[in-house]
């Protein structure tokens, strides 16, 4: 336990020390929220009143990605690189508890960044609807699935290649993911692709439980339970420690 | 303490890796004792990396095996981990993190660690409280790592180079430490290419090259001062001498029971001819030991000659040189 609390601290600290991570896990997420909201550049799905109820539970969404995929694979795929986690591996820590500060860490972080954009988009006048109770499990499942997508790179790709590959992958992601950009703009063949995205099955499902007259998100919530079981094992397998 | 009739703490029995078609390490035997440091010395290539990594877990062994305090380092890592400390040769800490930062989560790991200020102390890092990994120089970072591996107080230290790159009073500083520790009954395997090194820390040297043993014995006896020109070797009492001086074109001589010189120069061409008897008889060559010359000379000599590796594989079953 002593192990397992001074290993997530240690983490914590490491990627609060990361002004990079800082910008990508807070800054751009609160950015985009505010001035999107801000500015009528981007069309909104028709019977939304406000920009901010569409955009923040989109805003939600990339913030799981931000963090659980693109921050997790650059900070471990580097941590690969310099040989930290080979050195770990003739260590008591133990894989097991490595996982759940990893997990630990994400988890912190993760409710850092939404109530800051919760209370952002507050501010700026949101009315959430729906079932935000729901939300919670959702972002967990999103979570997982980027978690897994992250380390999967991570474990698998030389750091620099992890560093592209995330960052390429993330702006692929939120473009087609509906996160600040609806299915409904998009031709169909792009929207389907996107549908079946982690980022997009994340965003409608976070839109059904935060957006009153939100489609329902059946069909989303699978996909989504499927990328939260998949990635996460295909990590497991792949994995390479050094 | 440890007594010193303890049981090896390192075992390495007839160890094959292979990589494919590449053999890393083809049939290597040799121990390491507790209170002793141990050098696996060899030219870049020569398997030690890949042995040390089988010893600490990180890969299987092909064909043979290794312990290390009793345990297999693959099935029982969980318990070997605990009691044993590994120095990387680079890296091992991540960027952003400071030298007290490093131990005290290190510290955490373990039951009953050292003391993280008292070992910033030892290593002299006392006053980088705020400088990162990143920001240290190269000589601060095998500082660290050396502090990391003691942290969990092992009874085993691997060591990967340890003074490498390193200036004089930050070499003499970590064969300080290195010596401390052996004086702890702490057993060290230290992986290096200097011999200078080697010479001067370690109570133990095995020389490898081509993943098979070349010399084993304790730097004295490998560089012993002799008469003149000899080969010394230990095996089995009563070798028909005249047959192998014969064979070899050299008189041989048992000087005291299972211990027999030889006439000539130690070439790279003798040892083999005297290797390639004792595996033709099928018989166990203990140590070898080649006559007056420095470690450096011996090791020149050994690992120069590619036919050395080319002889017939030995089976080192060597007397251990006990304190």
């Amino acid at each position: 336990m002593k192990a397992l609390v001074a290993q997530t601290r240690s983490e914590l600290m490491l990627s609060l020390r990361n002004g990079e991570q800082l910008l990508v896990n807070i800054a751009i997420p609160l950015l985009l929220l505010v001035f999107f909201s801000a500015v009528k550049v981007l069309p909104i799905p028709t019977g939304v009143d406000k920009r901010v109820d569409f955009l923040a539970p989109g805003i939600i969404a990339l913030a799981v990605m931000s963090n659980a995929m693109v921050a997790l694979a650059i900070g471990t795929g580097f941590e690969r690189h310099y040989k930290v986690l080979k050195r770990l591996g003739s260590t008591p820590l133990g894989r097991g508890r490595w996982v759940l500060a990893k997990i630990g860490m994400v988890k912190i972080l993760l409710i850092v960044q939404i109530a800051l954009i919760v209370i952002a988009a507050f501010l700026l006048g949101w009315n959430p609807g729906g079932n935000p109770w729901l939300a919670i499990p959702a972002v967990v499942l999103g979570a997982f699935a980027f978690g897994g997508i992250g380390l999967l790179m991570a474990g698998t790709l030389r750091g620099t290649v992890t560093l592209a590959l995330a960052n390429g992958l993330y702006l692929l992601l939120l473009l087609l993911g509906g996160m600040i950009i609806p299915f409904s703009e998009m031709p169909g063949f792009l929207g389907t692709i996107g549908k079946v995205l982690p980022s997009g099955a994340l965003s409608q499902v976070l839109q059904s439980c935060l957006r009153s007259g939100a489609p329902v998100a059946g069909s989303a919530w699978i996909v989504l339970g499927v990328w939260a079981v998949l990635a996460p094992l295909a990590a497991v397998k792949f994995f390479r420690w050094e | 303490m440890v007594s010193p009739e303890s049981q090896p703490a390192i075992e390495v029995t007839d160890l094959t890796i292979r990589y494919g078609d590449r053999v890393a390490v083809d049939g290597l035997s040799f121990v390491a004792m507790p209170g002793q440091i141990t050098a696996l010395l060899g030219p870049n290539g020569a398997g030690k990396t890949s042995t040390v990594e089988t010893l600490e877990g990180y890969r299987r062994p092909t064909a043979g095996s290794v312990r290390v305090l009793g345990f297999d380092p693959v099935a029982e890592h969980r318990q070997l981990v605990a009691r044993i400390g590994v120095m990387l040769q680079s890296g091992g800490v991540a960027t952003g993190m400071r030298p007290a930062e490093a131990l005290h989560l290190f510290a955490s790991y373990y039951d009953n660690p050292v003391d993280p200020d008292e070992l910033l102390d030892l290593v002299g890092l006392a006053d980088h409280r705020s400088s990162t990994w990143r920001s240290m120089s190269g000589g601060e970072q095998q500082r660290l790592s050396l502090a990391l591996a003691l942290v969990g107080r092992p009874d085993v230290a691997f060591l990967d180079e340890p003074t490498a790159g390193i200036d004089p009073a930050g070499r003499q500083l970590i064969r300080r430490v290195i010596a401390d520790l052996r004086d702890r009954g702490v057993a060290v395997l230290l992986t290096t290419h200097d011999l200078e090194e080697a010479e001067k820390l370690a109570d133990h040297v095995v020389i490898i090259d081509h993943g098979v043993v070349l010399a084993d014995g304790t730097p004295t006896e490998l560089m012993r001062a002799s008469q003149g020109d000899d080969v010394r070797f230990g095996a089995p009492t009563g070798l028909d001498v005249s047959s192998l001086g014969a064979r070899i074109g050299a008189v041989v001589t048992e000087v005291s029971p299972g211990e027999y010189v030889v006439a000539s120069a130690a070439t790279p061409t003798m040892v083999a001819a005297i290797t390639a008897w004792l595996a033709e008889m099928d018989l166990p060559l203990a140590d070898l030991r080649a006559g007056r010359q420095r470690l450096e000379d011996v090791f020149l000599r050994l690992t120069a000659d590619a036919s050395v590796p080319d002889a017939e594989p030995t089976t080192t079953r060597r007397r251990r040189s006990r304190r």
